[in-house]
């Protein structure tokens, strides 16, 4: 275990001597889009509105730090693994280095981990400078630390399985898009039909937004949510290790 | 056509090549034969299919620890895939690979420590510099944290990249670019070193400056596997070289063996405009030949090389079809 984890290091050096380069850039992308979403909807449409007991503003800001874990982990997970793969072939490299596929997977991740925490932690430190609403509980750190996790392995996982830069644009469109509106982010879940809801509780963001909300608010703790979203984040993490061991890729 | 025949201690791969002459060698008799060699990589009876389409089909070779091996081959012929297949990075159905005596299948990991790869494209991360570059090759190959430096800096002399350390790998022109993959690919050094047309896209002058690393390389102890399609480079490098086409190894020898098996001697005389090529084994047959042939304006009598074997051999021209 220790041993993964230091080559998971490894891994991720690289990774972060590229993060050290683009600084600035990585920063001001992973805050800009859920910059917007809070001025768009939280004081644009959202302003006077209260949802499920507290002011919109303060609904949604737990719903953009669940919303900023997906497509910050997501997208620079993929995005970076994907140019690797496919342009650099330097993934192929990683490959040929005596490394497990559970360290190499582990370490690929970092990226989308940071830049989820980063992008998080900043609009919700926003989020508690213009409403008194919002907690910093344990159980938050665990649901975006989480989150964070479930997204990048399935950012890796899209980049495994992507043919080319085409198909990596394909997927957010299908998946990662639907996901940012749908999951319970601008609005509660359970407000929709429930033939609806049974989707939406079959994708990772729902449980993602439920679980921030919920620590964030201080309301009672959605477990189960907590339990699925574990199970995602294993899951992908699984089909990750075996894309790489069987060199599916 | 090939056949395989099976005996008790021994198998002969019998050839037939366009005139129906057979040509026998034993690939194995490089493990068991009279110098008894030692062999670092090992592949028997290997199979590689992508759908229903082998790209390697059977494969038996071996390679001497020390040597300069040369593998020859048109474009789609199996080279590329046999380094993926050694280095791990493809999976292959059937057969076994062994490299250094371990098992690439059973023991991936202790094999990867043993080899070193530079693929045909620049694999280098482009958003690093060369020093992060061969930093993070270090680590990742496990080069103890006191050494890495060292290494780096040792490999940088050596190869005289020192003054581009600290630069992007996209600022670098083609030729630092590869010589940048080879010093990545030596930071954990390996006991073999695949090239993979390395010098493709390279001018004259990166290209002679590239051989003479690689020769450099390879006199310090390092086993180089070398494929190219370009003939001259494998007939000037390498001690022994494969012939490798439609994924089977159709001959293997020292370049002046495979040469010799043609005929060391070779004509080259037009006739119905068409140029046309004979080999013999001595020059006084050439000449024979050549006094009963109608035009002496066009003929030219020379030595067999390398590309005259491939061709004679597959009926191809080397690097195309």
């Amino acid at each position: 275990m220790f041993q993964t984890i230091k080559d998971a290091y490894y891994v991720a050096w690289g990774d972060m001597c590229f993060m050290k380069h683009n600084f600035w850039n990585i920063l001001v992308s992973s805050v800009m889009s859920p910059l917007l979403y809070l001025l768009a909807f939280g004081y644009g449409l959202g302003n006077g509105i209260t949802m499920e007991g507290v002011p919109y503003i303060a609904f949604i800001i737990p719903g953009i730090a669940a919303l900023t874990s997906l497509s910050a982990s997501f997208s620079s997970t993929a995005t970076r693994l994907n140019v690797q793969r496919l342009y650099y072939k330097s993934f192929d490299e990683m490959l040929m280095c005596p490394l497990s596929p559970a360290s190499i997977i582990l370490g690929k991740s970092f990226l989308g981990l940071f830049r989820g925490l980063v992008g998080a932690t900043l609009i919700y430190i926003l989020g508690m400078c213009v409403t008194s609403e919002l907690y910093v509980t344990p159980m938050l750190i665990v649901s975006v630390v989480l989150s964070c996790f479930t997204f990048s392995f399935l950012g890796v996982m899209a980049a495994l399985l992507a043919k080319s830069h085409q198909s990596m644009a394909t997927f957010s469109s299908m998946i990662i898009l639907p996901m940012t509106f749908l999951c319970g982010t601008f609005f509660s879940a359970a407000a929709m039909p429930a033939w609806f809801q049974a989707i939406l509780y079959a994708l990772p963001l729902t449980h993602s937004s439920s679980i921030i909300r919920a620590a964030a608010l201080d309301w009672s703790f959605p477990w189960i949510s907590l339990v699925v979203l574990f199970a995602f984040c294993v899951a992908f993490f699984v089909i990750d290790v075996y894309l790489v061991k069987a060199r599916r890729i | 056509m090939s056949l395989f025949l099976c005996g008790s201690h021994r198998r002969y791969d019998i050839l037939t090549n366009n005139d129906n002459k057979l040509w026998m060698y034993n690939p194995i008799d490089l493990l068991n034969g009279e110098k008894m060699v030692e062999s670092i990589i090992e592949m028997t009876d290997v199979v590689k299919k992508y759908g229903d389409k082998a790209a390697i089909n059977g494969l038996t070779m071996a390679v001497r620890k020390g040597e300069l091996f040369g593998f020859l081959g048109p474009n789609g012929a199996g080279k590329t895939t046999t380094i993926r297949v050694i280095s791990t990075l493809t999976d292959f159905s059937e057969g076994t690979v062994k490299v250094a005596g371990i098992d690439i299948k059973k023991d991936p990991r202790n094999a990867k420590d043993h080899m070193g790869v530079i693929q045909q494209a620049i694999s280098l991360d482009k958003d690093l510099t060369i020093r992060e570059n061969m930093m993070h090759h270090a680590m990742m190959h496990k080069v103890p944290a006191d050494e890495r430096k060292k290494r780096i800096q040792e490999l940088s002399d050596f190869i005289g990249l020192d003054e581009y350390l600290d630069r992007m790998v996209d600022s670098l022109s083609g030729g630092w670019k590869k010589k940048a993959a080879i010093v990545c690919a030596l930071v954990h050094k390996p006991d073999i070193l695949f090239l993979d047309e390395p010098t493709v896209g390279l001018d004259v002058k990166a290209r002679r400056l590239l051989w003479d690393l690689i020769k450099k390389l390879n006199e310090e102890g390092t086993t180089i596997f070398l494929t190219s399609h370009y003939i001259e480079e494998i007939e000037l490098l390498c001690d022994r070289v494969g012939i490798i086409d439609l994924g089977k190894l159709i001959a293997l020898g020292t370049p002046q063996e495979l040469c010799n098996k043609v005929g060391s001697t070779a004509v080259e005389y037009r006739e119905n405009e068409e140029t046309k090529y004979k080999y013999f084994t001595d020059r006084d047959q050439a000449k024979d030949f050549v006094s009963v042939l109608d035009d002496h304006d066009q003929i030219v009598i020379r030595n067999t090389n390398l590309e005259d074997c491939f061709v004679e051999l597959t009926g191809k021209s080397v690097g195309g079809r």
